[in-house]
């Protein structure tokens, strides 16, 4: 076998795609939910504490990754339910195409609207 | 018309790593990938090492990776391939690369070979035809069509990380077997499946259903397969 198999990557189509974002947004959302479960617990050391932190959050650069976070968190939400649909729905892998162009309409109908109420508040308010 | 063909190339016996080679060849646009490796191989660098026997489709010997895509090179024309550009020829991913576009296909057919592929009945034999209904043939009619190229299992990025997963064509091999009303074994079939190298690695990115030179829907079978386990229905 040869020692580096030097090739190309390989050109999957909206299936695999999604499959490696459904992976990267997973990944991203432990990491959220790991800081949030530890800034949440900081109540039970002391409300002060737990004040001064969520403070720190209240500037732009948090706000802006935010907007990754609910983008993340819309996508791996609705694709899952595309997943179990393929899974559990007999006409589901025949219409998965379909169905991944209907994540998307989803995703776009509730994410830029967030978009624009949520920039408001962080760079308006 | 003259076209640019790419080709990764990997000689042990010269150098340990693959490299890119290019070649030009003149072609026509009905002319399919298996007749630019031939010119190629022919004409210019009779080095150039594959497999194909039929070269009609029908034996599953070419699976190559065309375009970043598995292809069967006897089934892929020149013009469906945007020629204006190079055109990159590597061998299928995720078996060990032999020679050039030569791959080791047993760890393949080792997984075909596990699922029983054969039919499995118990007394005695029938003095005629095990009769079955049309309906009933219809249910694994698409799963029969299997040529065993292992251009599905080599597009799943499953099997390229985890070579222990039996892949989608051992799967498509089992569900023809386990849809088909005469045989019985299906139960035995299931279970080999049910093992966590079988269908629960699937993660439906239908890269396989894709790269069917015979049209399967793979990842449609695979659920069939998922959903009778859980449901314990055939």
């Amino acid at each position: 076998m040869p020692s580096k198999p030097a090739g190309t990557l390989y050109r999957g189509r909206e299936g695999m795609w999604s499959w490696v974002a459904h992976r990267i947004t997973g990944v991203g959302i432990f990491f959220f939910l790991l800081v949030h479960v530890l800034d949440t617990a900081l109540v039970r050391v002391s409300p002060e504490a737990y004040n001064e932190v969520i403070g720190t959050y209240k500037n732009p650069i948090v706000g802006l990754m935010e907007v990754g976070l609910v983008g993340a968190i819309l996508f791996h939400a609705f694709n899952g339910i595309r997943l179990i649909l393929v899974d559990f729905w007999a006409k589901g892998p025949r219409n998965q195409r379909k169905l991944m162009i209907g994540v998307g309409v989803v995703w776009v109908v509730l994410f830029v609207p967030f978009v624009i109420r949520h920039l408001t508040h962080v760079f308006g308010g | 018309m003259d076209v640019k063909v790419k080709i990764l190339r990997y000689n042990p016996e010269v150098l340990d790593e693959s490299e890119w080679k290019t070649y030009s060849v003149t072609l026509l646009p009905g002319d399919r990938v298996l007749d630019a490796l031939h010119k190629i191989k022919w004409e210019q660098d009779g080095t150039l090492t594959f497999r194909r026997s039929c070269a009609h489709g029908v034996c599953g010997s070419d699976a190559m990776r065309i375009n970043g895509r598995n292809r069967l090179a006897c089934k892929t024309l020149i013009k469906d391939l945007n020629p204006e550009k190079e055109i990159t020829v590597e061998p299928i991913k995720g078996l060990p690369v032999l020679k050039d576009l030569v791959v080791d296909m047993e760890p393949f057919f080792d997984a075909y070979r596990s699922v029983m592929p054969f039919l499995v009945t118990s007394g005695h034999e029938p003095t005629r035809e095990r009769i079955q209904s049309q309906e009933d043939r219809e249910r694994f009619d698409d799963t029969t069509k299997c040529i065993l190229c292992a251009a599905c299992t080599t597009s799943c990025p499953v099997f390229w990380s985890d070579g222990q997963y039996f892949g989608p064509q051992a799967i498509v091999g089992a569900h023809r077997f386990i849809f088909d009303s005469r045989d019985e074994g299906t139960e035995q079939r299931l279970e080999i499946l049910n093992d966590k190298e079988g269908v629960w690695r699937c993660r439906t990115t239908f890269n396989c259903t894709d790269a069917c030179p015979r049209g399967i829907e793979v990842t449609k079978a695979i659920q069939e397969v998922k959903r009778a386990l859980i449901f314990r229905r055939v």
